[in-house]
């Protein structure tokens, strides 16, 4: 049954204590056989199952998810949604999921929360003031909404920044006022049941351990439940798909390696726009609890432990006290680390392989949650129709034997 | 934090060191016959194992030289390092940790980085 949630449904449940809201989806067993396995029940993959469902009309479909469904990279962002990217096929990618975004939590009768509160990108020196202009022009040519703030544009927003006394003093913006911040479980969770109503098992606690494959061929994937035979397979774990593509034979051009956020005491509304500086690796938005939300930088060696160098935060740390010194007293409340999979190229790669019926989404590296409905949009297409979709088409794998890169170095917000 | 021992200096913090990537990687042979999908990985494709990892570290701010070395990358434990032009060490001599592919050690991850 579809589940509505409205006031009355809302006020109806608080009269019973809460006790009797219906389970958001079911807990299947698995069954042997399924037409797509996705792998990985994060935003990304559970997206990719509700579109593959909703809009290829394609029924028999598992999502299994080593642990818990949001629990990998979907819950350890910093919740961050742009669209601001320099090169046309980035802009139309982000652009197609920030458009999703925007009518996401109507269509999934499901609160995602979505807040376009504005996005701003600082400039600290005079490269970054022609790098970030130049992408302000890209942007406006590819119909985006992004300009260019003035300095004493910035402390107007922002009056708790310390603007010019500081090492690298702030001489500018980006700024999109489209962009913004969402909640990061209920993306997972809308997905999820709305999946789950059209018939999508989601199978949690099932690790994947191997692809296998028989001549070019998928067969399917050993999991910690048993063999599961499938006629394709989508690979959507992040950090871990290197890992899983390695046992099919195929070589990703990935890195993986903790990137690490955190989040401070909840103070009263002080900060009402999303900050990012790249310069100086800090970047800050304060969540509808008022916690401030920190993202610190990727360490600088491979790691699959979810925790991070401690001289990472330091370094976000100190540039955050210098930005903004009235957060000097404030004190953190939690850590984490979530392991990312960073591509040579910092663009994404959405694509088939030579193993006729396993696909991939991954490489998303530092920042993949602004992407999560356009991702698993246009995965989902591509894993149904054989092929890309258009706007994923440059992001296939043959482009590092062509060369034809999409070089994202400057717009990833977080420099690797 | 990492405490590196760097086969010149001795141990030291993690912070006085950068990492190289992949060790032993080797520029492929016969560079005018083979095509773009070999160079593209040679270029672009490294390996990025859970587990056990021949990796490359130079002491940036001490002496500044490079060196190799064996870290397991789901505890972040350093298991040996060793000198540009000593012989790789032999994986089998390490136990690694990951039970399945993908899975987490049994040990918090890290928890092997201070001392046993």
């Amino acid at each position: 049954m579809k589940k509505k949630y409205s006031i009355f449904s809302l006020a109806k449940n608080a009269l019973s204590g809460h006790k009797d809201w219906p389970k958001m989806w079911r807990s299947p067993e698995p069954r042997e056989f399924y037409d797509v396995i996705i792998i990985g029940g994060g935003g990304h993959g559970l997206g990719t199952a509700y579109y593959l469902a909703k809009e290829h009309g394609l029924k028999n479909i598992a999502v299994i998810e080593k642990g818990w469904l949001g629990g990998g990279n979907t819950g350890r962002n910093t919740t961050i949604i742009r669209s601001n990217y320099l090169w046309d096929d980035s802009a139309h990618l982000y652009e197609h999921s920030l458009k999703l975004w925007e009518n996401l939590s109507s269509e999934l009768n499901y609160n995602v929360m979505f807040s376009q509160r504005g996005v701003m990108n600082l400039a600290h020196n005079e490269h970054d003031i022609k790098e970030i202009k130049r992408r302000v022009s890209a942007n406006n040519l590819n119909g985006i909404d992004s300009f260019w703030l003035s300095k004493e544009e910035i402390q107007k927003k922002v009056p708790i920044m310390n603007t010019d006394n500081l090492r690298y003093p702030v001489l500018g913006a980006s700024y999109q006022p489209r962009g913004g911040v969402a909640r990061h479980d209920a993306i997972a969770w809308g997905f999820a049941m709305r999946a789950d109503e059209m018939g999508v098992d989601i199978i949690q606690n099932c690790e994947a351990h191997q692809i296998r494959t028989k001549n070019g061929t998928i067969e399917g994937v050993e999991t910690s439940k048993g063999f599961l035979r499938a006629n394709k397979i989508g690979v959507v774990a992040s950090g871990h798909t290197g890992v899983l593509a390695e046992s099919a034979g195929i070589r990703l051009p990935l890195q993986s390696k903790p990137l690490q956020a955190l989040v401070s005491e909840p103070i009263k509304p002080i900060i009402d726009t999303v900050v990012m500086s790249s310069a100086v690796h800090a970047y800050v938005s304060q969540s509808d609890k008022g916690e401030l939300v920190i993202g610190a930088g990727t360490d600088n060696y491979n790691s699959f432990t979810q925790r991070g160098g401690f001289n990472i935060i330091e370094d976000t740390i100190r540039a955050m006290v210098e930005l903004y010194p009235v957060f000097g007293k404030m004190k953190m409340l939690r850590q984490w680390g979530g392991i990312v999979d960073i591509c040579p190229d910092a663009s994404p790669i959405i694509s088939k392989c030579d193993i006729e019926g396993l696909f991939f989404n991954c490489g998303w590296g530092t920042g993949g949650f602004k992407a999560t409905p356009g991702s698993a949009n246009v995965f989902a297409h591509t894993i149904a129709k054989n092929e890309p979709h258009q706007i994923n088409s440059a992001f296939n794998l043959d482009r590092f034997a062509s060369g034809r890169l999409v070089d994202e170095h400057g717009a990833a917000a977080v420099a690797h | 934090m990492l405490i590196i021992n760097c086969p010149y200096c001795g141990p030291r913090d993690q912070s006085e060191f950068s990492n190289g990537g992949e060790a032993h990687v080797k520029r492929p042979d016969g560079s005018k016959e083979i095509g773009d999908r070999e160079w593209g990985e040679y270029v672009f494709i490294r390996a990025n194992p859970k587990g056990l990892f021949y990796e490359r570290w130079v002491h940036t701010h001490g002496c500044r030289k490079w060196f190799n070395c064996v870290r397991d990358t789901s505890t972040d434990e350093i298991l040996v390092t060793y000198k540009l032009d000593e012989k790789k060490p032999n994986l089998n001599n390490f136990k690694s940790v990951v039970k399945t592919p993908s899975g987490e050690p049994e040990v918090g991850s890290g928890n092997f980085t201070v001392e046993k």
